[in-house]
Parts: C-alpha cells; structure tokens; sequence
C-alpha cells in the first residue's frame, strides 16, 4: 500500500496538521516547534503540498505522542487568528454542538 | 437475569489483565499505533472526533441493577457523567482516556459486563427482543438462545477474522421488535405444522451502503441443528466472501451476488457434512443454559388494582401509562418503557444520576432486572401494576416518563458528526430540532405511531432506511445536506425506505418532516390507518410533492 505521503495531496489554501493526544484522544495541533498543542492558536499553518507533507511527516513520525495525523483545512483572519475550515473541524475544536447531558 | 458460570469470570479477569498490558506496552511506546490498534479495537476501544470511545455490550438487552449502577461508576469516574445507548442493545462512552480504559474495564469485568467482540470482523453482541421471557405469545425466551449463540462465538478461532462484521438477531415473537431482517443472520422462533419449536433462518440482510432485507435460506431449522446451521453459513461466508473490498464484503453482497438459492445450496452441503458432529445441541446444553436465567417468583394478581384504577383519574399519568405500558405474559404485571428520548435531549443518552436511580426503581418495582432495546430506549420487563403509580413518579422525576413511545419523537439517531469520525453530518442536533417541533403530546398521539431514524453517514447506524421517515446525512462542499426516505420499516414486514427527492440543507430537514406529517394528516383515511399504511396504499408521490412545495 502506498504511504500516504507517497499519494498525490491536494492543498486548496491554509492548512494545518491536527491528530489525537494517545494518552487521553484530546484533539491536538502540530506547531511549528515541532511539538503538539491543544490550541488551534498555535497551529503551525502551511499553504503548499510540500510544506504540508513535511508537516505531516514530522507529526506521523510522533507515533507515541500523537495517533491518527492529517491535514485540515482552516480559515487565516487578516489578524492572524486561525479559525476551523470545515464543520468537522469546528465540533472538534469546539466539541458537541448541543450542551452535553451530564448534570455532573 | 443470567447467572454467569467461573468460566465467564475467569475469561473477563484473563481479558483485562492482557489488555491492561498492551496499554502499558502503547503508552511506553513498546507498541506502535499500527500494532494497536487493532488490538484495542478488540477490547471495543474507538477513536471518534474529540476522544476515545468505549464501546459496551449489553448481551440480549438484559442488564442487571448491579450491572447499570457499574455503567453509572464508569461514565462518572472514567467519563464525562452520561453514556449512550445504541441501536444495537450497546452503550458506549465517549470521553474516555485511554490510560483510564484498564481500570475502567477491570470495573466493568467485576460485574460481568465488557467490550470484547464491540469491534472487527468477528460476531458481534447478539441482540434480541427486549420484551424477551415476559411478550404474551412468545414461543421460547429468545434470550436462551442468543446466550446459546454469545457463548458459542466468543473468541470464536475459526470467525474472529471473518471478512467483515457479522451481527445476528433472534426473535420469538410474531411482532419482531429486534429487527432480525436487516441483520446477517435473523432467527425467528416459531412452532411448525407439526407442534415443534425451531427456528426461521435468514440471512443476508442488512443496513449501510448497499441496504438488502434479509432473506429466508430455510423455513425450519429444529433446535437441535441451529449451531451446526449457522456454522454452515459461517464457513460459506468464510470462504467466498470478498477481503478485497470493504464495500463488498459483508455477507448481504455474498448472498445478493450467488443469489439465496445457490448460497443455501453451498450451505446445506457444508451443513451435511457437520450437522451430526460435536455441536449438535444436546438437550441437557439447552437446559443447563436455561436454568442460569432467573425469572421473578410473580405474585398472583389481579390485573386491575385500585392503586391502577385511582392513577388513571390523573391524565398526566394516564397518558404516560397508555405510551409507555404493555402487556406481560403474567396477570398483574406489565411491561414498562423508559424513554431515552426527552424533548430537546439526544436520543439513547442516560447521565450516571439516572442510570444509578433507574438501578433503584429497578430493584424497588421491577426485580432488579432492566433491559435496552434498539430503539434505544430501556424497559423494566416486569412490573406489578399495582406499583406503576409509584414507579411513574420516580421515573418522570428523573426525566424517563416521556409519554412518548413510538411516536414521532421517539426518534433513532446515531451519534454523528457531533461524535463519530466516520460521519459526514449531524445526526442528534437534527433529532432535537424535531422533537421540539413536535413537543405537543396530543399532536404526537394524534399523529400516532411513526418512526423517525437518522444516520449521519452511509454505514447507517441510525438505521435510516427501515425509518417510517429515514434522513441520512451527506455532505456536499463542506455544508451538511440530507436525503430524506419514507416508508421503511424494521419489522416483521421490513421494507427498505423510498427517497422521496434531493437532498434539503441542515435548516431545512425539520421542515420537510413537519411537511411530510402534514401531507399524512390530511391524506390519511381514518385516525388509525398509521403512517407507514398510508405510505404504502399511496406511494412517495403525494409526500414528494408537499415536502418539495415550499421549497
């Protein structure tokens, strides 16, 4: 089977790398500094199908701290900030879009 | 209830001490993800969006109040207070951390209850009827049976690698509440011509991409055949379905490619070569399966208690006790169903405070004993109906007395796009908006029986197209659309549902329910002709036409 990183990968604009913490599945980022954060705000964001199979590489090759790595699309305001580029993306960041029913 | 033998329990322990070690062996990073995964899949361990999944088998529905008082302790230590009822008699969790999960399953072994076989290409958690051993006009307790059927597969060598998941479903009713024909395998118990007790086997049948109602590959199979039989369709599945294609490969596609006359053929030639070896059922199996369930010692009891008759002045309860009450097979006692399904809640979800007062109105009114059904919603089998006043004012001060059974807001959704990685839309937060717009419980009644079930992606978990109304979500550049299907039906009658036009927007699907419910109202020929009858004297045209109207 091909390595994902083999197939061809399609970039239409800013994206980030994003995967799951092993420990606890907490939704985590790739940053820049070659670590995890659970903040989308330290999301290291690239814009070119190189820079995002290198980004994607380095988080696959994390296999103790992080499982199940991909590249999301997000959405770059002119300040910078870095918001979701897809509903999947939000509920993950965001979590469930209804309040959860536990009373505790 | 079922008494497990030490076997049961030894089995469990030896399970959580493996799998207690390949977590450790993960989380120090002696095994990668690759190595696993599927090792924590076989202990019923998810990835979803947000977390880990835990998923739970509840074998044949039937629980325990110690076993959901044990539900209670793991989604309020180990989770986030609440789990989720599923369409296939399992509850799941889904906040739970991986480095918890040995503890967490240790607790669930102590009471018997674990996730083996939740997950992969093995036989899944055999469901059934969650009126089991107390349905007027049953003819066996089909939970005898599906024990048969748990003990026999599980670790099962030869089918733990099967090509796809396999599920099976019995049923001893002629009214089928556990949806046997959309399953790889459904039993339905029954007598035939000449008095004996055996079993209708079909097979093929099934949900997800490729939707097929199963198919009967014998009329009757006497009890003693029943393991060798379905080890018979087994092996054939084993050995020519397909590995190549994921798509293709559970049995349904097997069964539709060969056609059920040549697949039955392939069967009764392996079945001939076994069906007088070593599982050949022994009576003295049967029994000694059967005298490990423990039925209530019923009292004798009139069936119209004054405690009753003084309730029924009171029409909040009268209106929950016609919904949510059904006869038992014993005078004096009912069959009570707790809805799962509050206005604006999402559907199969209980907190571990109603879990833990369920386990007490259980033992206080109902034996101990509880049950779940597919429809995710629980049920007390046996209650006196001297109590049901009593057991009404628990249940609806802890938000399970909906009078809602069956009716429009009783609506079966799978987790989505709010949980699962798999989906392509919400599912829950589609339902809520439903139930709000049909709130008013007169209007529901009005409306009557109707089932409404909602998939968030193609594998249907919702079980989307046997809904009396169906709504899958897709998605289509980004934004979550939905195909909404009418006249489907789960029961003895399934019928796969009839897409009724294109897709409608997120916004849009509680108004296209609401239309299609208005079209029914006017079209319909009298107060009981339901909607599923009305659907299929008509067809989807006049539907089509007042869903697509307003556009």
């Amino acid at each position: 089977m091909t390595s994902p990183l083999q197939q061809k990968l399609k970039i239409t604009g800013p994206s980030i790398v994003t995967a799951n913490r092993t420990g606890d599945g907490a939704v985590i980022y790739r940053t820049s500094s070659n670590g995890w954060s659970t903040e989308l705000s330290d999301a290291a964001v690239v814009r070119t199908a190189d820079d995002a199979k290198a980004l994607w590489a380095e988080a696959m090759a994390d296999d103790l701290g992080a499982i199940g790595s991909y590249i999301a699309p997000v959405e770059v305001g002119s300040d910078g900030s870095i918001e979701p580029g897809n509903i999947r993306e939000a509920i993950r960041l965001r979590g469930t879009t209804f309040a959860l029913p536990a009373s505790a | 209830m079922y008494i497990h033998d030490e076997f049961d329990s030894t089995l469990l322990k030896e399970r959580v001490d493996e799998f207690r070690d390949q977590v450790r062996r993960r989380l120090s990073g002696e095994l990668t993800e690759d190595e696993f995964k599927s090792l924590r899949l076989m202990n019923g361990v998810y990835l979803q969006l947000h977390a880990y999944m835990l998923r739970i088998a509840i074998p044949y529905g039937t629980l325990s109040s110690t076993q959901m008082r044990m539900l209670a302790h793991v989604a309020r230590k180990y989770d986030r207070g609440y789990g989720h009822f599923t369409t296939r008699q399992n509850i799941q969790f889904n906040w739970i951390k991986l480095s918890d999960l040995p503890d967490a399953t240790a607790d669930l072994a102590s009471v018997g209850v674990h996730g083996i076989q939740t997950s992969g290409n093995c036989i899944r958690n055999v469901t059934t009827d969650q009126w089991a051993g107390v349905a007027p006009g049953e003819v066996d307790d089909p939970r005898i049976w599906a024990e048969l059927l748990r003990q026999y597969s599980t670790l099962h060598p030869e089918f733990s690698f099967l090509p796809r998941k396999f599920k099976i479903a019995v049923t001893a009713s002629d009214h089928d509440r556990a949806a046997v024909k959309i399953h790889d395998i459904g039993l339905r118990l029954h007598r035939n011509g000449a008095g004996e007790m055996g079993f209708e086997v079909l097979v093929g049948g099934g949900l997800g991409r490729t939707p097929f109602i199963g198919k009967t590959i014998k009329p009757f199979v006497a009890r003693r055949d029943i393991l060798t039989y379905i080890e018979a369709i087994l092996r054939v599945y084993n050995q020519y379905g397909r590995r190549d294609n994921i798509y293709k490969a559970r049995i349904k596609i097997l069964v539709h490619e060969l056609g059920i006359d040549k697949f039955a053929r392939e069967v009764e030639d392996e079945w001939l070569s076994i069906k007088d070896g070593a599982l050949a059922l022994d009576e003295a199996v049967i029994a000694d399966i059967r005298s490990r369930f423990k039925y209530p010692a019923y009292e004798k009891l009139t069936d119209n208690p004054d405690e009753l008759k003084q309730a029924l002045a009171d029409p909040t309860f009268k209106a929950w006790y016609r919904n949510s009450v059904s006869h038992h097979r014993v005078p004096g006692y009912g069959i009570v169903t707790l809805s799962l399904k509050p206005v604006g809640g999402p559907p199969g979800d209980a907190t571990a405070e109603q879990m833990d007062a369920i386990a007490d109105l259980a033992d206080r009114y109902a034996f101990g004993e509880i049950r779940v059904g597919h429809e995710q919603n629980l049920c007390f089998p046996s209650v006196a109906k001297r109590d049901l006043p009593a057991l009404w004012r628990g249940l609806d001060a802890i938000g399970v007395a909906t009078p809602n059974v069956n009716l429009v807001s009783d609506i079966i959704a799978c987790p989505g796009l709010d949980y699962c990685s798999l989906a392509n839309a919400r599912a829950i937060p589609v339902a809520q908006e439903i139930t709000r717009r049909f709130a008013d419980h007169d209007t529901a009644n009005l409306i009557g029986r109707l089932h409404i079930n909602i998939s968030g992606c193609i594998n249907a978990c919702g079980h989307h197209h046997v809904g009396h109304i169906g709504i899958l979500g897709v998605e289509k550049n980004g934004e979550e659309f939905y195909q909404v299907t009418i006249g489907g039906r789960a029961d003895e009658g399934a019928v796969v549902g009839t897409l009724i036009g294109p897709a409608v927007p997120y916004a849009q699907v509680a108004n296209v329910v609401e239309d299609i419910v208005e079209a029914y109202l006017d079209l319909r020929l009298r107060p009981d002709e339901l909607f599923i009858d009305t659907v299929k004297r008509l067809g989807v045209e006049p539907f089509k036409e007042r869903a697509y109207a307003t556009g």
